[in-house]
């Protein structure tokens, strides 16, 4: 069977019960991930979940550690989560210790959490190795992650964790909105915001601790980080963002679980991340809100309107333009001949802009603080902004101020 | 006991440990320096996420150039470094977010895209990989032709020293210049960006200067000891030494003097550490001196004078 024929058939988990159990799995832990992630994200903390995530090692290593010396081959994967877990527990409350009892700053915590904690499991990792007994070999996959000959209970217990690590943002999702965008005002409503960031980190490092075996340590803070950022180009409603974060790490979590399955040499984690990053990628470019694509456009269409109102104001004062980029833009709509001399139509509009120019003027000088004065630009037509009473009101006064000077 | 010592630092101690832990040494210094101002500036995790970037930087240079000699290593790590800065950059623009986000996806992309290429290219030849990367190779940085302490003033036994010593220390000696210059600069534009502005000082070409430095001591520590310990060096030995006085010459000098203890008692440790427990293995130099300078941290975090933020009380 050729690659694609086995990614197409994976993809539709056609490809054997295992591969299937982990692909969802994946699924899974990147649903719980993008949506965990997307709290963090807004609470503005994302580096926090790299230090929770290297600081799983050290759990890692003593887990296996004590699990050989009572007699085990030290693979048993809850085990191992379990000592994950309790190490990076250990390593985000010193973070939050440093940062509370000390003068240093979060970042400076996180970064030697991470690096210190890191550094000592390797450390535990070349104890181990000269371990004569347990089955040593693969404990480095927790560094980069592997799908490869994961057992059908290990994908058993990625996946149901996955579930309930969704299942417990969902439930939290109201009181970690709050905490999120307004840390004082949910204080106020008697939420307990010390409580409510540690359960955020608490997700964060539930996903993280799961992820280890498919996405390993080093990478699984970009499952938390990445989809969130993704998401934030497509909305600017929590819900949705939110939703979307999940959809986004689910499918990067499933496709890169597929793809590695396919080609078992590639390792899972980097597939998985890079997947995300696609993701990134074409949001950043194409989203219709905050891409760059739709920016550019924007920035194009105000240049144009800006170029044609200036033009059109020149032509009703009889100025001569060179600017090239008016000249086209007013002989393409026909408001200039090839000459440059105006045509009818652009006579009229040139009066149109001129007449809108002068009532905005006087508009200004009337209501200084009104809010749609404010929000003047030198683009928009008066009548958008203002009533027709207000324009007839208007239109008196410089009636009068001509009638005066004349 | 005194005869224990003699051989304890004789001619094996030269041939084996000598250079690795002057190498140690040096990496840690050289990363111990920008960090400080890194520190001051809360950008203690630019360090971190330009050690990720190096892997896929050398493979990027091995793709190219074929080969793994240390110069096309050394400018594709530093290409890579700068890469990532500029994408970091991008990404806060663009996405309008948060410093740590855009550096936590850029930095974690890069790294998976370099693991990738690793597998998928034929590097069995050549000896790279991500445990590597991560680790370095302390311990191998022997100095074969070393006979004893004579060997220092022998210029042929000189000249097989590794080279990752002269190189790191040319390093050392560049950064150490750079803040030496720019002192006064460096400490403005640090503590208030906005007055060394209204001075002439440019700042944003220093703070692009400092990222420089750091990503040219990472690039050479990393060659040298793998990027835990730069990552550890570029925050610990300054943070412990920020726990210590109001100073920052003086802090300058604590992190040197954390960051030198770190070195040796972290490969002191680490080759002969195991040897007291009775077994015969050595373990992870560099993790060792990573654990160190966290202890160290956790030390200072307790007991150094200067550790609270200023109105804080002493017991709170």
């Amino acid at each position: 069977m050729s690659f694609l024929d086995y990614f197409i058939s994976a993809l539709f988990l056609q490809a054997g019960y295992n591969s299937a159990l982990v692909a969802i799995g994946a699924g899974l832990l990147g649903l719980s991930a993008g949506s965990a992630g997307a709290f963090i994200f807004l609470r503005k903390r994302a580096l926090v979940s790299d230090a929770i995530s290297h600081a799983t090692l050290p759990g890692v290593g003593i887990a296996f550690m004590i699990m050989v010396a009572f007699g085990s081959d030290g693979r048993w994967l809850p085990g191992l989560i379990i000592g994950s877990a309790i190490s990076s527990a250990i390593g985000l409350l010193m973070v939050e210790w440093i940062t509370r009892k000390t003068r240093l700053t979060e970042d400076a915590a996180i970064g030697a959490v991470l690096s210190v904690f890191f550094g000592f499991g390797i450390v535990l990792l070349t104890v181990i190795q000269t371990m004569s007994s347990g089955r040593q070999a693969g404990l480095e996959n927790f560094l980069l992650g592997s799908t490869a000959g994961m057992l059908i209970s290990e994908a058993t217990t990625i996946a149901v964790a996955g579930a309930l690590a969704a299942a417990f943002v969902f439930l939290l999702r109201r009181p970690m909105t709050l905490v999120a965008f307004d840390p004082e005002y949910a204080a106020t409503t008697g939420v307990n915001v010390r409580n409510i960031d540690l359960a955020m980190m608490g997700l964060a490092l539930i996903v993280t601790v799961i992820g280890l075996k498919i996405v390993g340590l080093i990478l699984i803070v970009a499952l938390l980080i990445i989809p969130p950022v993704t998401a934030r180009f497509w909305t600017n409603q929590v819900g949705l963002m939110i939703g979307i974060a999940a959809i986004v790490g689910g499918l990067s979590g499933y496709i890169g679980a597929v793809l590695s399955a396919a080609e078992a040499s590639l390792p899972t984690g980097p597939i998985i991340v890079l997947i995300a990053f696609g993701f990134f990628l074409f949001s950043a470019l194409f989203s219709p809100l905050r891409g760059g694509l739709a920016s550019a456009l924007r920035h194009q269409r105000f240049q144009r309107r800006v170029h044609r109102r200036q033009g059109l104001l020149s032509l009703a004062r009889r100025e001569p333009i060179y600017d090239g980029l008016t000249l086209r833009i007013l002989r393409r709509s026909g408001m200039i001949r090839r000459d440059g001399v105006a045509t009818a139509r652009g006579r009229i509009a040139a009066q149109k802009a001129a007449r809108d120019e002068a009532r905005w003027a006087i508009a200004r000088r009337m209501l200084p603080d009104d809010s749609a004065i404010e929000r003047y630009d030198g683009l928009t037509p008066i009548e958008q902004m203002m009533t027709p009473d207000q324009i007839a009101e208007i239109d008196r006064m410089i009636a009068a101020q001509q009638g005066a000077k004349a | 006991m005194i005869d224990d010592l003699i051989t304890a630092l004789g001619a094996e101690f030269v041939q084996l440990s000598l250079t690795p832990i002057v190498i140690g040494i040096l990496a840690a210094v050289a990363c111990a320096l920008p960090g400080n101002f890194l520190l001051l500036r809360r950008q203690a995790l630019i360090g971190d996420a330009i050690s990720h970037v190096v892997l896929p930087g050398i493979v990027g240079a091995f793709l190219i150039t074929g080969t793994i000699t240390a110069v096309p290593m050394m400018l594709g790590a530093g290409v890579a470094a700068i890469v990532a800065v500029v994408m970091i950059e991008i990404v806060k623009r663009l996405g309008r977010v948060e410093p740590g986000a855009a550096m936590g996806l850029v930095f974690t992309t890069l790294f998976a895209a370099g693991v990738l290429f690793l597998e998928i290219t034929d590097t069995s030849s050549v000896h790279i990989d991500v445990q590597h990367a991560l680790l370095g190779n302390l311990e191998s940085l022997i100095w074969f032709d070393a006979e004893g302490w004579g060997s220092l003033l022998d210029p042929v036994a000189l000249s097989t020293l590794p080279p990752q010593l002269p190189r790191l220390a040319i390093v050392l000696v560049g950064i150490g210049l750079f803040i030496l210059l720019f002192w006064k600069e460096l400490k403005i534009s640090t503590f208030d960006a906005a007055f060394a502005e209204a001075i002439g000082i440019r700042t944003r070409l220093l703070s692009f200067a400092l990222v420089v430095a750091t990503a040219i001591a990472a690039v050479a520590a990393f060659d040298a000891v793998g990027s835990i310990i730069v990552i550890a060096m570029f925050v610990c030995p300054p943070a412990s030494a920020r726990l210590m006085t109001n100073q920052l010459g003086r802090q300058v000098g604590w992190s040197v003097i954390f960051a030198t203890i770190s070195a040796i008692l972290g490969y002191v440790f680490a080759g002969y550490g195991p040897g007291w427990f009775g077994s015969p293995f050595a373990v992870s130099a560099a993790g060792m001196i990573a654990t160190i300078s966290g202890i160290i941290l956790i030390l200072t975090c307790l007991f150094g004078p200067e550790r609270k933020r200023t109105g804080q009380r002493a017991e709170a």
